[in-house]
């Protein structure tokens, strides 16, 4: 399979930068998480599925919202050392505000078994962009490392 | 990368961006660096840094050290003064790891001393300074605790036996800058905090075991000032800042300031990374509490990690710290924004200095400026790639010209990407220990993607800061050990 990300050199030096796509909103937020946990950890399959987290946000404006749901990830990195993959996701609009659900499973991050790169410090908005293409949606993000 | 048309080169190290470069533009930008630094330098520098200089109270110019490359909001190496009335603050113009800076350590110790302990000394590092991805430190701290921690920084970890007082002399602010309210900083960000005091992180941070051999000392009065007085003389460095603590409260302030800019303010902002409020408002004045919570969590992670330097050479060597005068020489910044005393066309201003990926350097005599270092200036640590050295150099009263702030390190010039196609990491550390430098690293992809050549030579970029006058060259020093991220 293909996957539905890419990593841009051109765009960033010291930090990384990718596009992510999907067919709806969903695929391409689930996307957009795979890429963020991609630069920590190598393989992304061999994260077990453990525990599970909720995930609820709200927001007025589609892309941040996403921006929240990245977030999602790298808090859980730190908080918990979970590291974590989205299971199932629904985003829905409602009263001039987006809501989204979801639930990702993963484990606790074990260098002797995932194979980790670099830390994502954050989610930056710079070229932050989340747009519908002919065939769906697409978002372009500059991780922090 | 081929110059802009409209650059005026005003001196051999400063060139200038006119405000008809960019509509919107308040001030000239400035970018500091010789003629080849500038070539090197990517476009996006120059896009970066004539936005900052549309940030409403920017005073005289947008500048731009001489390791600058292009980052998100300003670029790296980017300094911004604004009036502390008029101006605004911007998480931006920071960064995300608020307060990463840099800390040098002295040993009475020569190379050919360590040597033998070199790898012994290196692995115990590795194992006492957690690094890399999600790493959690040694200091179980309740939340509460680490709310006093971010408001009393690395004097909380003195008082609780992780130091000596003398260290706090010698860092900047003494170890604790005054107005951190934890009141302003979310639970999230204490959740990604309170594990991570005491480690490294990833990506180009870094702790070092480095020499300063003969050959290598620029200014022998000022290294002998610094504590520099043997032949191969062993320090350590390291580089780090406030980890997932300082990374969350930047993320906070970031969607408090784009929700408030427009709408209350009336401030629009070519790149929302800029996202600002003015200086003086209720969210500027929560953003700067919050910011300084960060800084304090900074001072206080390297603090602990310099106690837990002093240990591992403790255990290796069987004498105590004191006995291998592992004195700390200096802790400085190079991502903060600060209120300062500058001169304005004559008159003395208070000023709010963003610096990001730049570093403060008081010249001799300043306020700020330790007393055992008033006549010299505030020592400057500049580390560069993992492959070439470090420098320590002294704040100039040439500074003045840029809010008394020089470079903080090589400067990128490869992606992260094309580095990691370029290098394989377990080659890269063959060839290092080859060459003398024992590694031991968190990830060896995040290895190759540190590779030497992915940076600027560092010594073009300290010539540069000497020849602009900004600051001014003591020592290098050249990596034997090293643990990585």
């Amino acid at each position: 399979m293909i996957m539905p990300y890419e990593y841009l050199e051109d765009i960033v030096i010291a930090d990384t930068a990718f596009k992510a796509w999907g067919k709806d909103l969903e695929e391409t937020f689930i996307s957009a998480a795979n890429a963020t946990m991609n630069v920590m950890v190598e393989d992304l399959d061999s994260i077990q599925l453990q525990e599970k987290r909720e995930i609820q946000l709200e927001n007025e404006e589609l892309d941040m919202l996403l921006f929240n749901f990245l977030q999602e990830f790298i808090y859980y990195k730190d908080a918990e050392q979970l590291l974590l993959r989205t299971q199932q996701i629904q985003i829905k609009g409602k009263d001039h505000t987006y809501v989204l659900e979801a639930t990702a499973a993963g484990e606790k991050l074990n260098p002797e078994r995932h194979h980790l790169n670099v830390d994502v410090k954050a989610v930056t908005l710079h070229h932050f962009r989340l747009e519908r293409t002919g065939s769906g949606w697409e978002t372009l993000v500059i991780l922090d490392i | 990368m081929p110059l802009p048309d409209i650059i005026e080169r005003i001196s051999d190290t400063v060139w200038e961006l006119p405000v008809s470069y960019k509509p919107g533009m308040r001030v000239p930008a400035r970018i500091y660096g010789t003629e080849k630094l500038i070539q090197a330098m990517d476009d996006a520098v120059y896009d970066q840094i004539t936005n900052v200089a549309t940030l409403p109270g920017i005073i005289k110019y947008a500048l731009c050290m001489p390791d600058g490359h292009s980052g998100y909001g300003f670029p790296i190496g980017g300094v911004a003064a604004m009036d502390t009335e008029e101006g605004i603050i911007s998480p931006g113009g920071i960064g995300f790891d608020i307060n990463c800076g840099m800390r040098l350590v002295m040993t009475n110790l020569t190379y050919s001393e360590v040597k033998p302990h070199l790898k012994k000394l290196v692995d115990k590092l590795y194992e006492k300074i957690p690094a890399g991805v999600g790493g959690t430190g040694f200091l179980k701290v309740s939340r509460d605790e680490f709310r006093q921690i971010v408001e009393q920084g690395a004097r909380w970890c003195v008082k609780h036996g992780y130091g000596w007082e003398e260290d706090l002399e010698v860092t900047e602010e003494s170890g604790c800058i005054e107005g951190a309210d934890s009141k302003k900083i979310s639970e999230k960000a204490i959740d990604r905090g309170y594990n991570q005091i005491g480690t490294l992180g990833s990506g180009n941070h870094y702790l070092e075991i480095q020499v300063a051999r003969r050959e290598h000392i620029m200014d022998e009065k000022l290294a002998r000032a610094l504590g520099i007085t043997l032949p191969d003389q062993v320090v350590v460095m390291f580089h780090t800042g406030s980890r997932g603590f300082g990374h969350q409260v930047a993320t906070d302030y970031l969607q408090v300031f784009l929700k408030v800019m427009q709408s209350k303010y009336g401030i629009s902002v070519p790149d929302r990374e800029l996202a600002s409020a003015p200086f003086n408002s209720p969210e500027g004045k929560d953003y700067y509490a919050a910011m300084k919570c960060g800084i304090n969590m900074s001072f206080a992670n390297r603090q602990l990690i310099l106690h837990r330097v002093r240990e591992v050479f403790s255990d290796v060597f069987g004498r105590s710290p004191q006995d291998m005068g592992m004195h700390m020489v200096y802790d400085v910044a190079h991502n903060t924004a600060k209120v300062e005393n500058h001169s304005v066309n004559g008159q003395a201003k208070k000023l709010l200095v963003h610096r990001k990926g730049a570093t403060r350097a008081f010249g001799p005599g300043m306020e700020g400026v330790p007393e055992r270092y008033k006549k010299i200036g505030q020592p400057v640590i500049i580390g560069g790639s993992m492959e070439t050295g470090s420098y320590l150099l002294v704040g100039t009263s040439g500074g003045s010209q840029t809010f008394f702030s020089t470079a903080h390190g090589s400067g990128r010039t490869m992606s992260r990407g094309k580095a990691k196609k370029t290098w394989r990491g377990e080659t890269l550390q063959r060839e290092m220990e080859a060459r003398g430098i024992y590694v031991r690293s968190a990830s060896r992809s995040a290895l190759a993607e540190e590779a030497g050549g992915a940076y600027k030579d560092i010594n073009d970029v300290i010539e540069a800061t000497e020849l602009s006058g900004i600051s001014k060259r003591v020592a290098l020093f050249i990596p034997i050990g090293n643990v990585k991220g």
